[in-house]
């Protein structure tokens, strides 16, 4: 079995600050993670190499710096991972941006694609779906669990309140959610090994592409404007017993139509 | 070139130590427990095989590798720190710089994989300092050398499964001859003896060796008979380092711990971050543990080329990071005032485990000694 793991590499929002003169994201020295849905990806790739045999290929599209998370991947125990990369794909939405995945999948070969439910930067959810839809493949989401018997992927689809156990053929695509399994740490045989290895890189000219559906030119999401979220930062003291705090605190929140 | 091997190591030791080791630092040491599901951990990652080399199923890192996984795990529990630092500077180190082929391929692959545990033992009752007066004996036979005698104060004792041992195996022309051999857990006349009660480090295992008529088979003599001295002494060199990264784990434990929590007390109306003396005290404290550091960077690198300073190098890492640590810990005892004399936090516990620091391994004397006798002997 041949897996594809398709991973993000993005700010680690936990540790992002907001520059409090220009009120953005200060990007400048904060570290870059891979998407925590993605690393979970990974991991189910990993394990069903572990119980079924597979060779686990993880690729991602964007600037040279993603080399890391995909070096990460390495360490991890994948076995081999392909950057995306060429000038030509900057500016992609996540409609150009699938399109370009979805011509690298089909350069590679793949017969169980995974990807993270979402990135935690832009938390679109879209990737995914649309790579499935460009490759016409099945696709099921929101996976907490996944399993592979024969030429059969089966997997638990998590709703809110409710799951589905569903089954498809590969080839197949599946987004995963960060909590079906805690990704595991990287290793010292693989973080030596991924030293000899090349990432390999694939660009425009490697691909049989439209270049009218991708870049900024093959993207039809136009973002008008964005903004950061301001804080109300007046704070009320007040000392109350604990009968009459409750009271007002259920009072203020009505006001706010919090309640 | 970007080193990723060395991004992505500190990366994975970071997240192992802040999420597997930090939680149960406290708790083995109040319990005096051996970290075994832990040990397990780190042996899945492969942090036990760092410097062994990959055809005996090692990483084959080096050992900046090694040392800044010792120096990581320490700044959240000593206890863990020493565990990985026995094992691969006192047990495998030797084994893989004077061990045949076979010997290589016998025990090197399960010390690389955490299966099994390494640990040595040279200390003897009447043999600390002076490890010379050795009483062990191991008598050459036919087929196999007789092991007779104790070890005391063994780390991961009771915990390994294999054990470099220095016996005397007869007279030289300037004393005893010693020898090294490799011994196996579970031999018959092999036992454990009393478990230390310590002050610090108290999750690890210090245990007493026993042997009594231990079959040692001939083809388990490490290196030549008579070089057992040498090969102490060579293996404590390394071990020095291992103990000195400990230290500056430990120095910077206590350190990360202090400053976060200056900043949260207040007194007299202020961040106790926002006092001079605070901030006195802190810059000493970051000062001391920097020049560690670099100390303990470059005996690293020393045993890495086998530099022929190594023996002076490892002794100024260890005297220097392990007084470090004592002074840096006692500081974030004081400066957390009341709160840092009780249990409820890490620095009292971090002050216990590096006392320890400046006595095994060779005490701050014993590294004085080699410092100076270097010196004059030019």
């Amino acid at each position: 079995m041949k897996i594809i793991v398709c991973i993000k590499q993005v700010p680690n929002t936990t540790e992002i600050k907001i520059d409090p003169v220009t009120n953005t994201l200060k990007r400048d020295g904060v570290p870059s993670i891979i998407n925590p849905d993605d690393k979970t990806a990974i991991e189910a790739a990993l394990r069903l190499k572990e119980t079924n045999g597979a060779t686990v290929t993880v690729i991602s599209m964007g600037p040279p710096q993603a080399e890391k998370a995909l070096r990460e991947a390495l360490a991890m125990g994948a076995d081999e991972a392909f950057l995306i990369t060429d000038r030509a794909f900057g500016g992609s939405d996540t409609l150009a941006t699938s399109t370009i995945i979805a011509g690298a999948i089909e350069k590679l070969g793949a017969d169980l694609v995974l990807c993270g439910r979402q990135a935690i930067d832009g938390d679109t959810a879209q990737v995914g779906p649309q790579i499935a839809e460009h490759l016409g493949i099945p696709q099921i989401t929101y996976a907490a669990d996944l399993s592979c018997e024969g030429n059969c992927i089966r997997v638990k689809r998590q709703f809110e309140d409710r799951y589905q156990i569903l089954e498809a053929d590969m080839p197949c695509l599946v987004t995963v959610l960060a909590t079906m399994e805690k990704p595991r740490y990287m290793n010292v045989w693989d973080i030596v090994a991924q030293d000899e290895k090349e990432i390999g890189k694939i660009t425009f000219a490697d691909l049989t592409l439209d270049p009218a559906r991708i870049g900024l030119n093959g993207s039809p999401t136009k973002v008008k404007s964005t903004a950061t979220k301001q804080f109300d930062k007046t704070i009320e003291t007040l000392e109350l017993d604990p009968a009459e705090a409750a009271k007002t605190i259920v009072a203020a929140l009505q006001k706010r139509h919090l309640l | 070139m970007t080193d990723y091997k060395t991004i992505l190591f500190e990366q994975m030791l970071k997240d192992f130590a802040e999420n597997e080791v930090k939680p149960l630092a406290q708790e083995i040491d109040e319990e005096e427990r051996f970290p075994a599901e832990t040990v397990a951990k780190m042996a899945k990652l492969g942090l036990f095989g760092i410097i062994i080399p990959r055809q005996y199923g090692g990483a084959g890192a080096g050992y900046r590798e090694y040392i800044f996984a010792v120096e990581e795990i320490s700044k959240h529990c000593g206890t863990t720190g020493v565990v990985l630092s026995a094992h691969t500077s006192l047990c495998a180190a030797p084994i893989l710089e004077f061990g045949t082929e076979e010997q290589k391929q016998k025990y090197l692959p399960d010390l690389a994989t955490g299966r099994k545990l390494g640990g040595f033992g040279l200390t003897e009752p009447n043999a600390g300092t002076d490890a010379g007066n050795q009483q062990t004996t191991a008598v050459e036979l036919e087929d196999c050398y007789l092991l007779n005698g104790s070890k005391i104060f063994i780390t991961n004792g009771g915990e390994a499964a294999t054990y470099v041992v220095i016996a005397v195996t007869g007279k030289g022309p300037k004393g005893p001859e010693m020898s090294a051999f490799i011994v196996e857990k579970g031999w018959e006349g092999f036992t454990f003896g009393k478990h230390e009660k310590k002050m610090g480090i108290r999750g690890s295992a210090t245990c007493e060796l026993i042997f009594e008529n231990v079959r040692v088979p001939k083809e388990n003599l490490l290196g030549k008979r008579g070089e057992g001295f040498k090969i102490a002494m060579k293996t404590l060199d390394g071990g020095r380092i291992g103990i000195a990264a400990q230290a500056l784990g430990i120095a910077e434990g206590a350190l990360d711990t202090t400053v976060a929590y200056v900043k949260s007390r207040k007194q007299f109306g202020r961040p106790l971050s926002a006092f001079q003396n605070t901030q006195f005290q802190l810059a000493d404290m970051a000062t001391k543990t920097a020049a560690a550091r670099a100390l303990v960077y470059i005996a690293a690198d020393a045993k890495q080329n086998k530099l022929p300073t190594l023996s002076v190098n490892a002794a100024q890492a260890k005297l220097f990071a392990s007084e470090t640590a004592m002074e840096v810990t006692t500081k974030a005892v004081q400066l957390h005032g009341g709160y840092g004399y009780t249990r409820e936090y890490p620095v009292e516990r971090m002050m216990r485990d590096a006392k320890i620091t400046e006595i095994y391994e060779g005490t701050s004397e014993v590294q004085r000694m080699v410092i100076s006798g270097a010196l004059l002997k030019k």
